[in-house]
Order: structure tokens, then sequence, then C-alpha cells
């Protein structure tokens, strides 16, 4: 089940607000289309990111894909254990596998992304 | 209406429902990985047994008077030393040296003269390889026939330090006495198959061809032993290779690379007779490649792949073959070729990844030690 406690973009990226941050990681449905993930590179603690606009890079065995940020702000805080230890990215795409942590410049740009039920939907049409 | 283009094994249905994902290879629909993952499935093959369909390779069978004749002339191996029941790897190259596949030849174990072969060459090579030798007994005016059985025989590949322990009580050969590149005609869970002592991972292993017919029943007869094989797909068929420092055609073999500039000189038997190639071979050799394959080990993060840029000092100097994330050497690998005086180990190169040079070193291969059977004697591999 697609968690509804949080917003989502079309890339497979998910915003979660927590107080004034958001929490950003890739969906479950993202994950197992990667397969094993071996290889994460994120911004800084410092950076800025933008909506929409690549912050990263996620690797696999087979593939390497683009991160796009879902929100505009500044890094506060890098997944660590997500870099170090990549399969916590597949294993536990929603809590334990969280990328970064941003401090949004404008909590109304969750608005712009898309509900649970919508990005059940929209992955759901291809299978 | 589509029609699927592509080739299925007898097992396709079993990887479908079985949650497979598939994918088009050399034609053919085959598993790249299960519902595991290839990490988990290349570890499954490294520290007990794993179980791969290879039926999408090709499987030729070469018989008549002038069969040994006829591969003598067109593979780079020595065809003649090959004694009933043994198996070497070689090469089939052009005139030019290049080359148009790496293949297994198989001397079957059958008493009676004259010998028959079994070649088992990739698949995306099967059609060439075919006409290839065709063409040539035909124009030499050479008794051989060759005959194209991939329809008619599946493969299947048993490999892991577990593969002898788990097939032993289940064949009525002795595998213990099976050595390294030795093939036999016997039975698996009653089924007749060849078995080959033969593999693509470094590990220990097996190759089995049974009838097509029987190819579902085994497969599942063998998931079905109590500490069973992890069915493995080609995402980890070409990370075991890749760490086993193994040549996959299409990257570090085709048509215009050599096997000497491969690495594969032990392969080719300049002083056997003439062959196709052997000419522009030891004008080779006598002269020195000019670039040689190696292996490297990424020091900085990145998966290097096939096509990017190998730099030394800002300047390009060769292209990644292959490249992977290499699970039991816990680092990023893979294998270009550059220049022969760069190719010593230690020496630093930056792979171009995404536009950005990364640090890379070669390392001589393989990069994960071969754990093949030791035999009781040296076998003309």
């Amino acid at each position: 089940m697609t968690p509804d406690d949080r917003r989502y973009s079309k890339e497979h990226e998910w915003a979660k607000l927590e107080g004034d941050e958001v929490v950003v990681g890739i969906t479950d449905f993202a994950q197992s289309q990667l397969g094993d993930v071996v290889y994460v590179e994120l911004p800084k603690v410092g950076d800025q990111v933008q909506q929409m606009k690549v912050m990263g890079v996620i690797e696999s065995v087979k593939t390497a894909s683009d991160l796009y940020s879902p929100v505009s702000g500044e890094v506060v805080a890098v997944n660590e254990a997500a870099v170090s230890e990549p399969q916590v990215i597949n294993e536990s795409p929603y809590d334990r596998g969280w990328l970064i942590r941003v401090r949004p410049d404008n909590p109304d740009e969750l608005q712009q992304l898309i509900s649970a039920a919508e990005y059940e939907a929209l992955t759901s049409e291809g299978q | 209406m589509t029609l699927s283009a592509e080739q299925r094994t007898p097992l396709h249905a079993w990887h479908v429902a079985h949650g497979a994902r598939m994918v088009p290879f050399a034609g053919w629909s085959m598993p790249l990985q299960y519902a595991t993952g290839i990490l988990a499935e290349h570890r499954a093959v490294r520290e007990a047994a794993g179980l791969f369909d290879i039926s999408h390779m090709g499987r030729l069978e070469i018989s008549g008077p002038e069969a040994l004749t006829l591969l003598q002339y067109t593979t780079t191996n020595d065809v003649a030393a090959l004694a009933p029941g043994r198996a070497q790897y070689s090469l089939v190259c052009h005139a030019t040296g290049g080359t148009m596949d790496d293949v297994v030849v198989y001397r079957l174990p059958e008493p009676a003269a004259p010998p028959r072969f079994l070649v088992v060459a990739n698949a995306s090579n099967r059609g060439r390889v075919l006409a290839w030798l065709q063409g040539h007994a035909a124009a030499q005016h050479w008794q051989a026939t060759v005959v194209d059985r991939t329809g008619e025989l599946a493969m299947l590949a048993l490999q892991g330090p577990a593969a002898e322990t788990l097939l032993a009580p289940h064949t009525p050969l002795d595998l213990a006495t099976v050595p390294y590149y030795g093939i036999h005609r016997t039975r698996v869970l009653g089924h007749d198959v060849w078995l080959a002592r033969t593999g693509y991972t470094g590990e220990d292993g097996f190759e089995l061809l049974p009838e097509a017919t029987a190819a579902v029943t085994l497969w599942e007869g063998l998931l079905g032993l109590a500490h069973p094989p992890a069915p493995c797909g080609l995402g980890a068929r070409d990370t075991l290779r890749l760490e086993a420092g193994f040549a996959l055609y299409g990257h570090e073999l085709r048509d215009d690379i050599t096997p000497l500039e491969a690495g594969l000189e032990r392969f080719v038997k300049l002083r056997k007779g003439r062959f196709i190639g052997a000419e522009a071979l030891a004008a080779q050799q006598a002269t020195g490649v000019r670039r040689r394959l190696i292996g490297f080990r990424m020091a900085d993060g990145g998966v290097p792949r096939q096509g990017c840029a190998v730099l030394v000092d800002g300047q390009r100097v060769g292209e990644v073959t292959s490249g992977t994330y290499g699970p039991s050497v816990r680092a990023a690998i893979g294998m270009a070729y550059v220049p022969a005086a760069l190719a010593v180990p230690g020496q630093e190169l930056a792979i171009e990844l995404r536009g950005r040079p990364t640090a890379a070193r070669v390392e001589p291969l393989p990069f994960w030690p071969h754990r093949r059977r030791s035999v009781r004697r040296a076998t003309n591999v």
C-alpha cells in the first residue's frame, strides 16, 4: 500500500512534511523497478535543491537513474546509512531508506505533487 | 496483432509463472532475475548453488569422418588434443584474426571412431557459426555434417561449491571422477543428459544438457531437492562472470578484436597446423599487441558501463567493455581495452561516468578467485 501521509512526484519520489522539514525518498515501485541498489549519490548538507531538477543518482546492478528533488530548499540532512548500505532503500523505501531532509523554500510546492491514490493509478496503468 | 519475435526456451512459462523479470537477449526472452534479486542470486552461487537456464545458447553437433579436420581448421585451440569425454574453450576467428565467437568444443565420450563433437556457441552467434562451419566443410569437400541441435536439447547450469554434493545422490555417475572440462553421458533424476564440468561463474559446477522435452521436469526436480539451488537469471550470470574475469562476446570479444588482445593466448595453438586466422595471429604475436584487455576497480563511487571512456592524464585511451557492481568483491569493477603500455596492475585510470572522470585502478583478473575442482593431472584446456 502506498502511504497516504505524504505526496508523490511522477518521477517516483515521495515528499513527507515533518514539522518544518520535508523528508524525501523513492517509492516502493521505483526500488522494485531498479532492482538491488548498489550506489546512491546525494547532495550534501547545505546544498540547494530545486523542485523537479536532478539532485543525484541512484544505481542498481543493471541501471542508473537520475534522482529529482520533489521540493525546492536547503538540504539539512542526508541519510548516510543509505549511502553506505544502499540495500536499505530496497528493504524500506518509505522509512529507513529515506534519502534527504530539506528545509523547503515554499511548503505550498507540495500541492504541486500528486496524492498516494493518484500515484497508485499512475503506476498500475503500466502493469 | 503483435507476435513475439523472441525465441523462448522450454522453461519460459516456468520463469514467467515464478515472477521472473524477463528481458530480451540475443533474440530470446530470458530471465534477468527472480524476485530475490541479482545480489541474492549471485551470493547463492558463491556460497551454495544456483541454477541457470542457458538454453538460449547454440548447440551444434559435428559428425562424420572429417569432423575433427573441420573443427581444427575453424577454431584456434588444438582439437586433436581432446581425448573422448574432454572439452576445451576455444575461439572461432576470421582470417584477420578477429573473433567471430568464443565457444566450448566437446569431444563426445564415445569409444567408436570417428569422433563426434558438440560445439556450444553464444546465442547471438549461433547462425553465423553454423553457416561458417557448414560453408567451410562444403568448400573443402570435407565429409563433416553440422547439425543445429539447439531446439532438441536444453541446457541448465548448476553452479556453486555445493553443486557436486547436491547432484551426487541423483546420478549413477561418480561425480568425484569427473575432471574440470570433462563430459559424460549419464542420467540425472532419471533423465538422460550430457553432463559437463564446465561453467561461467568461476565456481565448481556442471552444465546439463537434457532433451528439451525433459527440461521442465529436470529443472523442477533440481529445485525441489532438499537444500535446493537458487534459480538465477542473466543478471547474476553477468556479475559472476565479470568477477571471474571471463570475456563476454559483444563486449570483450568482437569481430575486430583478436584473442591475443583479449588475453586468451593460451587458447590459440599456433603450432597445431593451419587454421583460419593463424597467419594474422602469428604476425600479431610477433609484433606484440597494441591494446590489451584489463580489469579495473573503481576507487570512487559509480558503476562503470560498456562504452564509458577510459582516460589517463585527461586523454581518452580506451573504452569500457563491461562494468558492474561485484557483490563478492564489494566494489564497482569493469574491463576495458587500453594501450599495452598501460595494461599494468596499479595503473591509475579515470572512467568517464555521466561526463565526470572518476578514479579507478588497473587490477589483475580475476577479481574473485576461481574455485573449480582441482584435477589430478593437467587437463589440456
